[in-house]
């Protein structure tokens, strides 16, 4: 881990509207050298228009600044300004001309000299493994050819910050694999910030050091990607984090690092401490629940239920399965052990999980 | 019959043997609309532009207008430019009725929106990100006009080809303000108009088969640029 405390982007008090609705809402953000940043967040949170705010893109700025090392906008130049960025949208955009040619338009505007052009021009390609479409045209290249030529153009001008936009969104899986193991690469040992907005939690664990979670225009939770995921600030960013349980309750007993929770008729225990009576919003990751079939599991778990089988939906790497257990527990389920156990719809079964995998939300009132 | 196999045979014995009368009146033609076509691309490619790129209130207004002064009657331009620049209109302390100089202005008035409106549209069709891919690069505002009109300059080369085409088989304004003098004024739709009227069929044709030519020439090389730029 490298020591990441250089801010390299200030948002300050920073307020977009539009048509008298507030767009983005951000008090404050900083992002450090080197550090990468996932923003995620539903469709129309704000997620590209802070993107673009940063950038100094966005004509609705209504109150706050950006700053960029020393540099702060409004009140630079915005095309000097914007030099230490460099962005890569969903869709490639890139000119008309060859391979070679669009990976240099950064530093020909830039007005590098020719042979400075070249050789990072060949280091870039060589890169993203693309050098033997050098003097192709760029608008007979297959998507995923055609976005690591687009992160091949942006990395080329050495920016401080880079944004990307959801740049992987439309590639197939092998293909988003592939450019995200050469955009790690790339990034490793490198001071370049990142701030990468997108829909999927896997890319935001694989690449993002720390997230926030946008809503409606403003920041719910922000905190270290795994923290996150793992310990979501309130339902919204469970529901979005991927937690696919959550479930109202009361606390009715708690001592000695485990707390009891009444939910839906049972008790849940779960590992921390709360004060009697306290509302809470019981949280379970799927994949943290064992469901096994016969007698009572022998886990160690502290939760155990019994349950039946009211859904089982079959996803790419595993089937989701809705159990009732009291209230609606949603568990992941191996295809291999669905066989196994011989598991359908209507079934019964026993769910176990540990206190320490089951996070509570704790409600004002 | 035979009068127009004989106008066809001496229209090309006046082209092959270089007639110096068909050859005045052919660069006369080309020197008048093509200073009209440059005009107005500088006019109408960066007006164009700027109204594609820039957001205000009435902008589809601004457009339609321009939409509409695509199909600028020639006669009508013909007329309004005649009485500006008559000896007692507004201008006509210029002197230049009856001048080619009147021609190229009366041309350019046709031209310009034909260049403006296609060059909007151009701009216009480009994808709205590909501005903010090309200001993130660090582009400053004139380079990134610079290199949007790059993006579109297919379309934009369809604009001038458009413009010139529109003025040079153009024929009501020129012969309102140009007044067809010979050697002076008269080019290849004012003289082919004139030849007809006085049954000089052969070098009617003649001037007729040019300026079939010359659009020819303009579309043939309009076309293997958009092939090209296609592959």
């Amino acid at each position: 881990m490298k020591a990441r405390t250089k801010p390299v982007l200030t948002i300050s008090e920073l307020l977009v509207e539009r048509g008298g609705n507030v767009i983005l809402d951000v008090p404050e953000l900083i992002l450090s050298a080197g550090e990468v940043l996932a923003v995620i967040g539903p469709n129309g949170a704000g997620k590209t228009t802070l993107l673009t705010a940063v950038l100094g893109l966005q004509k609705s700025i209504s109150k706050g600044s950006v700053a960029r090392g020393g540099l702060s906008f409004p009140g630079t130049p915005p095309h000097l300004y914007r030099r230490g960025f460099a962005m890569v949208f969903q869709d490639s955009l890139l000119f008309n001309g060859t391979v070679s040619e669009n990976v240099a338009s950064g530093l020909k505007i830039r007005g590098f000299g020719r042979s400075a052009i070249k050789k990072t021009v060949s280091e870039q390609l060589e890169r993203f493994g693309i050098a033997a479409l050098r003097d192709r045209r760029a608008h007979s290249l297959s998507g995923g050819e055609a976005q690591r030529v687009s992160l091949a153009r942006a990395l080329a001008t050495s920016p401080e910050i880079l944004l990307l936009d959801e740049p992987f969104a439309s590639l197939d899986t092998p293909t988003r694999e592939s450019i995200l193991d050469d955009l790690e690469m790339a990034l490793s040992g490198s001071d370049t910030a990142v701030m990468l907005v997108t829909h999927d939690r896997v890319e935001a664990l694989r690449l993002a050091d720390s997230v926030i979670v946008l809503a409606k225009g403003r920041i719910l939770q922000r905190g270290e990607t795994i923290d996150v995921l793992r310990r979501p600030a309130n339902e919204f960013v469970a529901s979005f984090a991927g937690t696919e349980t959550v479930v109202a309750g009361r606390v009715v007993r708690s001592g000695g690092g485990l707390v009891v929770v009444s939910a839906s008729g049972v008790e849940i225990e779960a590992a921390g401490d709360a004060h009697k009576g306290q509302r809470v919003a019981v949280c379970i990751r799927p994949e943290n629940i064992v469901v096994s079939t016969g007698t009572r599991s022998r886990t160690s778990a502290r939760n155990s239920f019994a349950g039946r089988i009211v859904r089982l939906l079959p996803m790419a790497h595993f089937h989701k399965a809705v159990i009732d257990c009291g209230f609606p527990l949603v568990a992941y389920i191996t295809h291999h052990s669905i066989e196994e156990m011989g598991l359908r719809e209507g079934g019964r079964v026993h769910v176990s999980f540990k206190a320490t995998s089951v996070h509570l939300i704790k409600k004002e009132r | 019959m035979d009068l127009i196999v004989n106008g066809i045979k001496e229209a090309f014995r006046l082209i092959v043997t270089l007639d110096t009368e068909v050859l005045s009146v052919t660069l006369l033609s080309l020197q008048i609309s093509g200073s009209a076509t440059l005009i107005s691309l500088v006019i109408g490619v960066s007006t164009g532009t700027a109204v594609a790129l820039s957001e205000f209130p009435g902008k589809r207004l601004v457009a339609s207008v321009i939409n509409t002064g695509m199909g600028l009657p020639p006669v009508v331009v013909g007329l309004f430019v005649t009485i500006f620049i008559w000896r007692n209109g507004p201008f006509g302390f210029l002197g230049i009725l009856y001048t080619p100089a009147a021609m190229v202005l009366a041309q350019a008035i046709i031209a310009t929106p034909i260049v403006t409106g296609i060059s909007f549209a151009a701009i216009q069709q480009l994808p709205d990100k590909l501005r903010l891919q090309i200001l993130s690069l660090g582009a400053t505002r004139a380079q990134m006009v610079w290199m949007l009109m790059r993006e579109a300059r297919l379309p934009l080369l369809a604009a001038v080809m458009a413009g010139f085409g529109g003025v040079i088989s153009e024929i009501g304004a020129s012969i309102m303000v140009g007044g067809n003098i010979k050697g002076y004024t008269r080019v290849l739709t004012t003289a082919t108009v004139m030849e007809t009227s006085r049954g000089n069929f052969d070098v009617a044709i003649a001037l007729g088969i040019i300026l079939l030519m010359l659009t020819f020439a303009i579309n043939y090389i309009l076309t293997s640029i958009q092939q090209k730029g296609g592959r």
